[in-house]
């Protein structure tokens, strides 16, 4: 049966667990896959550019010995001439095994996967879904800290418009004795609906404004960018994307096994002064995103 | 206020106070050729105001409009003068194309032809979603 990932929740705990053993054993035995896809394409359907998710999907396809073909806007895409998503998504089946597409109207991959003969994966739709960077959370931490639960977990920045800090949440929920910190200005504070959603778990967290002051409590760090394209008005843009700038002086609290993540691209939220930490991971996490998309293919297109 | 009785078709009973015209409106009520009646504010023991719709005519009423906009409704068939069914209503886990998603950022605010379609998330609060980018109908 063809089976889509739209949100991080389409893929129980068991799956995750299963995505990081794969991703796991890819690393460590990498030519065991290298022909798994063959014969297989991959098509990446990017209505918004988005180079780095674009580029990590080829790159997991090729390196699985698969084909890749689409496009990386919208502008040289047949939406450019009025084409639905659902038609777009019917015509791709024909030509490919499964679909990677990034939508910038929420939902427009849930769409696409009603349609198509071949199983969709949501590559980023608006401020919505973006589960394979989850992915690529997850497979760091795991790697980083060597569990999924028991751990504080820092968020900082845009947690309203931040989809990537919602899908984390929503997936590290599910581990035991995980607690969450959400450090954010007033205006970006994570929805009411997930704070309410944890409630309900009865999972604990803490929100603030004080970066500093939360600091030597946590076990991870999830910085996030502040994005320009989610916000309709320039002036509230340019008063919040400098709120938390983290440096090198600000770490001096931190515990010396802290996990410093960002889905990146980053502007200037960290300075590149951290990058030598040893506790700076979102480099390994780009790499550690790649492996989990291979995985994740390799389960939808059913490859033993 | 005297609505003479009908002889056959329906009664929405018990309809919230003021929200007579919503139902009326989204069930296309304004299409029909036979009679139909609103009442606004009619006196209710249980209420204290009520409006009715009687419908002199046997048709399909969407149900699932009822469900969503006032549960707590009572629909009667009635069939030479007697009520012969009395009608059951619950939240409906889905709705399509009763209600439009507001969020400018969703793909249904840009296909047109997508249907809009909205479910069930919280029974208890009576929450629903839409299916595509999960914001809450107001």
């Amino acid at each position: 049966m063809k089976r889509s990932v739209i949100s991080i929740l389409d893929l129980s705990v068991e799956e995750l667990d299963q995505l990081i053993a794969t991703a796991n054993d890819i690393i460590a035995n990498p030519q065991k896959y290298s022909e798994k896809c063959h014969g297989k394409t991959l098509a990446t359907l990017f209505f918004e550019p988005s180079t780095r998710t674009r580029l990590s999907f080829e790159a997991a396809m090729f390196e699985l010995g698969g084909n890749v073909l689409g496009f990386s806007e919208a502008a040289s895409s047949s939406a450019a001439k009025g084409e639905s998503v659902a038609d777009t998504a019917k015509t791709v089946s024909c030509y490919s095994n499964i679909i990677a597409m990034r939508h910038p109207k929420e939902g427009a991959p849930l769409v696409a996967s009603m349609n198509a003969s071949v199983p969709v994966i949501n590559a980023g739709d608006g401020g919505h879904n973006h589960p394979t960077q989850t992915l690529a959370d997850l497979l760091t931490i795991q790697r980083e800290k060597g569990r999924l639960d028991h751990l504080t977990v820092g968020l900082c920045g845009d947690l309203k418009f931040g989809r990537t800090v919602h899908s984390l949440v929503e997936a590290m929920s599910r581990y035991e004795g995980v607690k969450f910190v959400f450090i954010s200005p007033e205006e970006l504070k994570v929805p009411s609906y997930v704070k309410q959603g944890l409630k309900d778990k009865g999972i604990a967290y803490e929100q603030t404004t004080d970066l500093e002051a939360v600091m030597p409590e946590l076990d991870i760090l999830y910085m996030t960018r502040v994005q320009r394209e989610r916000f309709f008005n320039e002036e509230d843009y340019l008063r919040l994307k400098d709120s938390y700038i983290l440096t090198p002086d600000k770490l001096i609290p931190a515990k010396k096994d802290l996990a410093i993540l960002h889905p990146l691209p980053r502007v200037n939220e960290i300075a590149v002064a951290i990058d030598d930490d040893p506790r700076a991971c979102y480099f390994r996490q780009v790499l550690n995103g790649k492996y989990m998309r291979m995985a994740l293919i390799l389960k939808l297109l059913e490859v033993k | 206020m005297n609505i003479d009785s009908i002889k056959n078709g329906i009664v929405i009973d018990h309809i919230t106070a003021g929200k007579g015209m919503e139902l009326y409106r989204l069930l296309k009520l304004d299409r029909l050729e036979c009679s139909v009646a609103i009442i606004q504010n009619a006196t209710s023991h249980k209420m204290g105001k009520k409006d009715i719709i009687k419908i002199d005519s046997e048709i399909e009423v969407n149900m699932d409009i009822l469900g969503y906009v006032d549960p707590d409704v009572t629909v009667s068939i009635i069939k030479d003068g007697v009520t012969v069914e009395k009608k059951q209503l619950f939240l409906p886990p889905q709705l399509t194309n009763v209600i439009r998603c507001k969020n400018p950022r969703c793909i249904s605010s840009t296909e047109q032809e997508l249907p809009h379609i909205f479910t069930l998330t919280d029974p208890k609060k009576r929450v629903y979603r839409c299916l595509y980018c999960e914001t809450k109908a107001n």
